[in-house]
This record gives C-alpha cells, structure tokens and sequence, in this order.
C-alpha cells in the first residue's frame, strides 16, 4: 500500500467489463427454488439446515383445458402498459373480460396478477407501481364479474424483467402485468 | 492533528482483497477520490507480525487509506524499526513528512493466542495519542487490525471509526440470487441465504442480530427476518398481496413495512416475531419506504400523494405528515442521517438517478453522486459514508461516497452483479 498501482486498477476495470458480459436474463416464474428453511437453535449462519426444496408447477385440475387452449382467448396473460401509467388500454379489455367471465363461471378458480415495471427507478418504490399495475387490472375484472377472494394481486417491481435490455424496447416488455391460475 | 495537507482528487490506492478460500463475489475496493485534505500517517510494521498469516499493519493502513482521508508515509528504512511507543524518535518520521506514526508488536502467548500492541503517536506535538493491546486468537486478527485503525481514525478526525461494521449486500451470479454479509472493507463474504428468485431490501437490525429482507422466492414478496448467530429465520409479513421494504425501529423491537393487504401500497408497523400489525398511513396513493430516524420518533417515506414520488415525514404518535422534497419530480428512497441533521436519498433529474443529501434546517439539497442509476443509499454508522448502488457497463456495482461528496469508493465483485447494499450498525 505504499505507491499507486494503477496497471492493476486498469486489468481489474478490464476484467470488469470482460465479466459485464456473463449477464443472463432471468427466466419466467416456475423456477426452483432452493430456500433455507433454517430450524431455531442450529449453529452457523451460513450453512445451517439447508434444505432444497422444489416448487414445480402441478397441472391444474379441471379448470385446466380452456386456459391451456392456444387458440382460446384465455391463453393471453399479459397485458401490457405505458410509461410511469397504470391505466389499462382498451386493446386489453376483450382479453381481461373473458378471463373476469371465466373466473365468474369458475366459482373456485383463483389467480395472481404479477404486477411489474421497467429497470428504472427504486426497487421498492418499483415494488408499489407494479402492484397498483395488478390492482388497475383487478380492478376492471370485478367490474366484470370477479370477485375479490378469486384474485390476488401482487408485485415483482423491476426484479423479474422478461427481456435483459436496457432500452425503450426492453422496457416496453418489462411494464406489464401477467395472470397465474392456481395450479399453474 | 494540528497541521493537514491539502492532496488532490486523485486515485491513490487500489486495494486487491483475494481471500484465501477464493470466497464468493468478494468486493474489490478502489478509491476514486480523496478528501480535500488528507493525514500523512505512517504505519511501521508491527515487531513479529509476519510470523502470522495475516500482516495486521497491512489490514490497519489499508483502512486508513481507503476512507481517503489519510495519506500512507513509507515506513521502511528506519533502523532500529521501533515497535513501542517510546522507541520512536519523531524526527525520523516529521522527516518523512508524517504527522502520525503508528508502532506495534505482536507477542505469542502460552494459550495460543497473541497480544497484539500498538501504539499511535503525533509526530507534530511530539506525544502519545492512543495505545492499546489486545490479547486475541490468531483468527481475530483482522478483527483487531479493524478495531486499532477504527482507535486511529478517531483519534485522528474526532468521529467514530467503522472500520470494525459489516456490510450485507445481493449478488447476482446467473441465475442465482445470494444475500451476503461481509467486513466493511469487503473481506470473507459470507452467504445467509441464497434463492434462484430475487432477494432485495436487506436491512440490520439496530442490535446487529438480524437482518429482514425481502424474498419472492414464494412467488410474491414476502419479508423474512433472519438471526445472523444461527442462521435461523421466520416471516415477518406474508399477507395477502406484496409484503415490502422492511424498516427497523431503532430499539429492534418492531419493524415498519409495506403490505397492500387493505389495498394500496401503506405503511404498517409490526413487531419483529410478526405479531402485532398496526396501519401507520392511509393515502389513496403509494406509501413506501419508510426508514426511522435514529430518536425513532419519525419516519421518513416514499408517496406519491401530491402526484409525484416525493418524500414525507410521518412524526409518530401525532401522525402528523409533512412533505420534505418539492425539487424534481422523482424523489424517492429516503435513509435519515444518525445525526439527525438530514436525509439522503434519491433523485431523478433528466433521466440520470443519483443519490443526494438534504439538510432538515435549510431544506438544501446536495447532490452527491454523478452515476446515470445510482440507488439504494445505506448511510454508515458514523454518517460519514454513504453506500449505494450503481451500474457500470450493464453491471451492477456498489459505491460509496462520503457525506461531503468528496471521497468516493467503487466496489466490484467478480462475475456477479451486486446491489442493495446494508450499512450494519457499530459494534457494541
């Protein structure tokens, strides 16, 4: 520590950026998941009761047909939203009043709205505007039918982005909301 | 110290931290700026100390060095070394250009363990400042070379060290999301919890216990709140809907939260085992974010209730709300100062998010940071650091900066993105 070394500082900015590189995108909801389910009392913070356990999807009983139909209108999840805006554009209703409709005919049929942003701004304060993306949608489904126990919604702020990038188009993709049945 | 240099804003010190398990997403420290005036200090090395792994004079003066506020004086060439505090013949080291000289020596014991002496000396006024000696096992040594630089730096500056505090912070590697708790100055991070979905918002308990976080690891968010001494954790909120931006009181008994359970995103205190649910707001808008003032008396937060993301104070036990920021239409993640004095938090302004400074009295905002997405200000113990989130070539990287804008920190991990960074509190 007694002299500048400013050949290592410029191999670690390069290898800095060389590793910039290895980014991967993250993959959809489905995903196992490894958590640490820790028992009180056992010792060490770091490898304590580790104990993997995986949350795969089940088939969903016998509301699964229509929702799995790619040519039926309930195989659309997504919808999609503008820039800092929550309001639902009418390309969207048809899609959300058939699954409003559905979850009507459907008394116990349950689904999560994923409310999500794009990589701008606060994580948390991402976390809240993509839940009031879910509820704008909830909202609408009610109106149409829905009843409050049959959705839940929720939000993943900017953390599970469908496309990586950094620009306009990335983030067209990222402000969306998408619908889970139960059993998904 | 009586008589301070003034040194330029340059980069002056790379410190290259390998641990020796090869440990993951270790942080690499540089420093990218000095303080407008820096203490040249000179740190002997200490009599005995290469007999142990670790060269505790080394782990001492890189502290100094990377706070920015001190400038290392060669120490070599002095014969005899001095290792005692009457050895020292101030001459030898004004000559040298060094206000502050530090000596020490290192003396097994027959239990084991090592005493560890030094001894810090002011070259200017010709006394003894400070000298100690810890008597500790071979594995505490780093600890002990945190704990003498944190003795130097206040003896030095007049404010609390903390070199001695851990940091928690998220590392992404692929697809592998791990919240990690390490030394101040990056060394032997150590993984509490690891998810392949995200992790975000880790939070220390004022105690140094616990730390609460946010998972969706369950397919929504949901706060966790986990001991550090056993590894064991349990939920704190999994409500209906999202369950977010965990705050711990400054007693560690209660935590304020983000639930949407009533609908909305509003603020809610909880105890800390999860009991005891109490509505603290209820706007039509957002309300989130909420971190306490240090005499627990107020919480700042995010809300967006005038139209914009701005930032509020809740006075508890009145309820009164006062709206804090009006510059700018993006003012969001607001960390109140230990002193009191004032906030950080983060603003947006022409696309750019940087991390900024307000005063409570004059209302004078400060900006700190230069980055384009600079967030996730953690404030350090002493105020006298702010670590924060940044982004370099599409990568995430942590920062620091001091209060005063001057001394700026970057640290990188290796093949991982890194985020979220937690300021744990001083050790008792």
């Amino acid at each position: 520590m007694k002299k500048p070394v400013p050949q290592l500082l410029i191999s670690a900015l390069f290898a800095s950026l060389l590793a910039a590189c290895g980014t991967t995108p993250t993959t959809d909801s489905g995903a196992p998941v490894e958590s640490r389910t820790v028992t009180p009392g056992s010792t060490g913070a770091n490898t304590a009761g580790t104990t993997g356990s995986n949350i795969a999807g089940n088939a969903a009983g016998a509301q699964g047909n229509r929702l799995r139909d790619p040519n039926s209108i309930l195989s659309k999840r997504s919808v999609y939203f503008e820039f800092d805006s929550y309001s639902v554009s009418d390309n969207y209703k048809a899609m959300i009043d058939a699954h409003a409709r559905y979850l009507q005919g459907e008394k116990g049929g349950r689904m999560t709205i994923q409310g999500n942003t794009d990589e701008r701004g606060s994580r948390e304060y991402n976390i809240a505007l993509g839940q009031r993306r879910a509820d704008a949608v909830k909202k609408m489904m009610m109106l149409m039918g829905a009843t409050d126990a049959q959705i839940e919604t929720v939000s993943f702020g900017k953390e599970k982005p469908h496309n990586a990038g950094h620009d306009e188009g990335a983030w067209t993709e990222n402000r969306r909301d998408d619908f889970v049945y139960r059993g998904e | 110290m009586t008589r301070l240099f003034l040194r330029p804003h340059w980069l002056f010190a790379l410190v290259c931290l390998l641990s020796a398990g090869g440990a993951r997403a270790q942080l690499t420290i540089e420093i990218i700026g000095g303080g407008a005036t820096t203490i040249p200090i000179a740190i002997v090395p200490f009599a005995s100390e290469a007999a142990y792994p670790l060269s505790t004079s080394t782990v001492v003066g890189a502290d100094l060095a990377r706070s920015g506020l001190f400038k290392l004086v060669d120490a070599g060439g002095v014969v005899p070394r001095p290792s005692r505090g009457e050895d020292v013949r101030y001459g030898d080291w004004s000559a040298r250009g060094a206000d502050a000289v530090v000596v020490g020596s290192m003396t097994p014991q027959p239990d084991g363990r090592v005493e560890v002496r030094f001894a810090l000396l002011d070259t200017v006024k010709q006394s003894q400042l400070a000298a100690f000696n810890y008597v500790v096992l071979p594995t505490q040594l780093r600890a002990t070379a945190h704990r003498i630089a944190d003795v130097i730096y206040e003896k030095l500056t007049g404010d609390v060290g903390v070199f001695s505090t851990r940091i928690a912070y998220i590392a992404k590697q692929g697809p592998r999301y791990e919240l990690l708790v390490a030394e101040a100055d990056g060394f032997n991070p150590q993984s509490i919890v690891s998810s392949n979905e995200p992790l975000l918002s880790p939070v220390w308990s004022p105690d140094g216990t616990r730390i609460a976080y946010v998972s969706l690891e369950n397919k929504k968010p949901v706060i966790y709140v986990q001991s550090l001494s056993t590894g064991g954790r349990q939920v704190l909120a999994n409500f209906r809907g999202s369950n977010s931006a965990p705050a711990w009181s400054p007693d560690s008994a209660s935590l304020a939260v983000t639930l949407t359970k009533d609908g909305g995103s509003q603020l809610y205190l909880i105890n800390a085992d999860g009991s005891g649910v109490q509505r603290l707001t209820s706007s039509g808008g957002i309300d989130t974010e909420a971190n306490f003032a240090s005499d627990g008396r107020s919480i700042l937060f995010t809300s967006d209730r005038g139209g914009s993301p701005q930032i509020y104070r809740l006075t508890l036990g009145g309820g009164a709300i006062e709206r804090m920021t009006y510059d700018g239409n993006y003012n969001v993640s607001p960390r109140n100062l230990p002193d009191g004095r004032g906030f950080v938090f983060v603003r947006r302004d022409g696309g750019r998010f940087n991390i900024a400074l307000q005063d409570f009295a004059t209302r004078q905002v400060q900006v700190l940071t230069q980055g384009s997405l600079d967030e996730s200000p953690s404030v350090a113990p002493n105020g006298k650091l702010i670590i924060y989130a940044s982004e370099t070539g599409g990568r995430g990287i942590l920062a620091a900066v001091s209060s005063d804008g001057r001394v700026k920190q970057r640290l990188t991990a290796a093949a991982s993105d890194v985020r979220e960074p937690a300021w744990g509190p001083l050790l008792k």
